[in-house]
């Protein structure tokens, strides 16, 4: 736990000596409450709270998304990491420790969206339902983290970048993360319950608010977990692999 | 005591076969150098002795125990490759992050101020120097107190005065008890540092000597002439012919070019240059493998 520690802060150091790092997963889902919630719906409590959840899954899928596809495959590339491997501590501290530096740089990113919300509009939510969200973000940070993790072992970081803009946008928008609930065109809501951005949203408004989730989404959640799980063990594997036996 | 041991120590990478059934013994106290050209399986068997790669025949031990297994690498000391260090970090948290892996580290004002580095403890990795880089490397691998350092190539690129330095931080250490295990491909630095010199190409351990002997093979002289006809000549250690051009390998030069001209030959455009590695590991390679040992090379 130590180590895992001295990884968080050395990876957070590294973070905050390029802060457009922590700006940039931070940028669009504020720019978008900016944009869009605050004039559509900033006058709405209830709407204004589910479009608020909405944005922070956002967040939560693009700092994800990013900082592990990215972050990955550039320490991949570099050969710092294979010394840290002579040290001796095994790899794990070093995994433990960049998941702890994501999740703090998840919830950094969050600040924006919440403060725009809390000030600008009619979004709210009881101390209880805030708690939850809070929770329900390292809950539903899970499969992207994964997914993260997947894209930033299997491939070299240009691809990586690539790849991480090509998911992002396709995940945020099919999932209705820029829709109201049930007020997305209707091919967005057929395909929405099978993405894993779905899943996540719907988690994020049962928390903040009056929602019933859809079993499909849930289900189909539970299987983008596990298959993302398998993929990043996949690429893992793959990569000590090639580098370390 | 035997801190690092290879025995019979076999790696491939496909089809390359970059180290072939090496045995390497570094026991206690000794400052040993690998020595051998680019390519030669140096880094390779380093990987291999602090647990980064498997061997894929024989097996390797560090401290009794397999590398691969981090506690084993508690009392060893690595240098990073400099063009590694995290660019954005400082110089002294670098040293406290590697520090934090072991349970005494050096404190790092001790270690800076060892290293010449107390005046760049603020300052980003990233906005170093070269050579400075390359002592931060370098002192990293001492952090953790460690009884055995194996230093990869661990002044090239530095000026004179930086690698006389850190040739002196590698003495002290080893003045202390500390066993130290160096590659280079430079003869120089081998002779100013190690007692123990194992040179290895084409992934062979060639010869394993003190320094003095492996001078005696590696300080050879090629002394090139043009001429029709030469006698016997005592100490030539090879004779290459290219057309006219006679290439002769010795160990004194000097005596050479007496004996010449003490027999008469008639030879012009006399040239007398220092062997590199190179043509000195090939002499080696040449001997260990008789059977090819009169096939001209085309050094």
């Amino acid at each position: 736990m130590q180590y895992a520690l001295a990884h968080a802060r050395y990876q957070l150091l590294e973070l905050v000596r390029t802060p457009v790092a922590v700006f940039g997963s931070a940028f669009f889902p504020a720019v978008a409450m900016l944009f869009f919630v605050v004039p559509a719906v900033g006058d709405d409590a209830v709407g204004a709270t589910y479009a608020t959840a909405a944005m922070v899954t956002f967040a939560v899928l693009s700092a994800n998304v990013f900082q592990y596809g990215v972050g990955v495959a550039e320490d991949r590339a570099q050969p710092w990491d294979p010394y840290l491997r002579t040290l001796p501590v095994g790899p794990a501290p070093r995994f433990a420790g960049r998941v702890l530096a994501g999740l703090t740089l998840t919830y950094l990113s969050l600040l924006p969206v919440v403060l725009i919300a809390a000030l600008l509009t009619e979004a709210h939510t009881t101390a209880a339902g805030f708690a939850l969200a809070a929770a329900t973000v390292a809950l539903v940070s899970v499969p992207f983290t994964l997914m993260g993790l997947a894209i930033g072992y299997a491939l070299p970081s240009k691809a990586a970048i690539v790849v991480a803009q090509l998911v992002f946008f396709p995940l945020a928008v099919g999932g209705g993360l820029l829709t109201a609930p049930g007020q997305a065109p209707a091919f967005i809501e057929a395909i929405a319950p099978f993405l894993p951005t779905r899943g996540a949203v719907e988690l994020m408004w049962t928390a903040v608010g009056d929602f019933r989730p859809d079993p499909l989404s849930m289900v189909m959640l539970g299987v983008w977990i596990v298959g993302l799980a398998t993929l990043a063990g996949w690429a893992y594997r793959r990569d000590e692999g090639r580098r370390f036996s | 005591m035997i801190l690092a041991r290879a025995e019979q120590a076999t790696r491939r990478y496909g089809d390359v076969l970059a180290l072939d059934r090496v045995d390497l013994d570094v026991r206690a106290g000794e400052l040993v150098g690998l020595l051998g050209p680019n390519g030669a399986g140096k880094s390779t068997l380093l990987n291999l002795l602090v647990g980064l790669r498997r061997p894929t025949g024989g097996r390797v031990l560090l401290f009794d125990g397999d590398p691969r297994d981090p506690a084993y690498r508690r009392w060893v000391g690595v240098t990073p490759q400099e063009t590694g260090l995290p660019g954005s970090l400082r110089v002294g948290e670098v040293i406290d992050f590697v520090g934090a892996h072991f349970p005494d580290p050096v404190p790092r004002a001790e270690l800076l101020d060892r290293f010449g580095l107390a005046d760049l403890a603020r300052r980003q990795t990233g906005g170093l120097s070269g050579g400075q880089r390359r002592r931060l490397a370098v002192a990293l691998a001492f952090v953790g107190r460690p009884r055995l350092v194996l230093l990869d190539e661990p002044t090239t690129g530095l000026d004179v005065e930086a690698r006389h330095a850190l040739w002196e931080a590698i003495r002290a250490f080893h003045a202390d008890g500390g066993t130290v295990l160096l590659t280079s491909h430079y003869l120089e630095e081998i002779e100013a540092l190690a007692q123990r010199v194992v040179v290895i190409g084409q992934g062979r351990v060639l010869a394993d000597d003190s320094v003095a002997a492996i001078r005696g093979v590696v300080g050879l002289r090629r002394v090139s002439l043009t001429a029709d006809e030469l006698p016997t000549l005592p100490d030539v250690v090879r004779v290459e012919r290219d057309r006219e051009r006679i290439h002769l390998l010795t160990g004194d030069a000097d005596q050479l070019v007496r004996d010449l001209v003490t027999a008469g030959v008639s030879f012009r455009d006399l040239e007398v240059r220092p062997t590199s590695l190179e043509e000195a590991f090939l002499t080696i390679t040449a001997e260990s493998r008789p059977a090819e040992a009169g096939v001209p090379t085309t050094a």
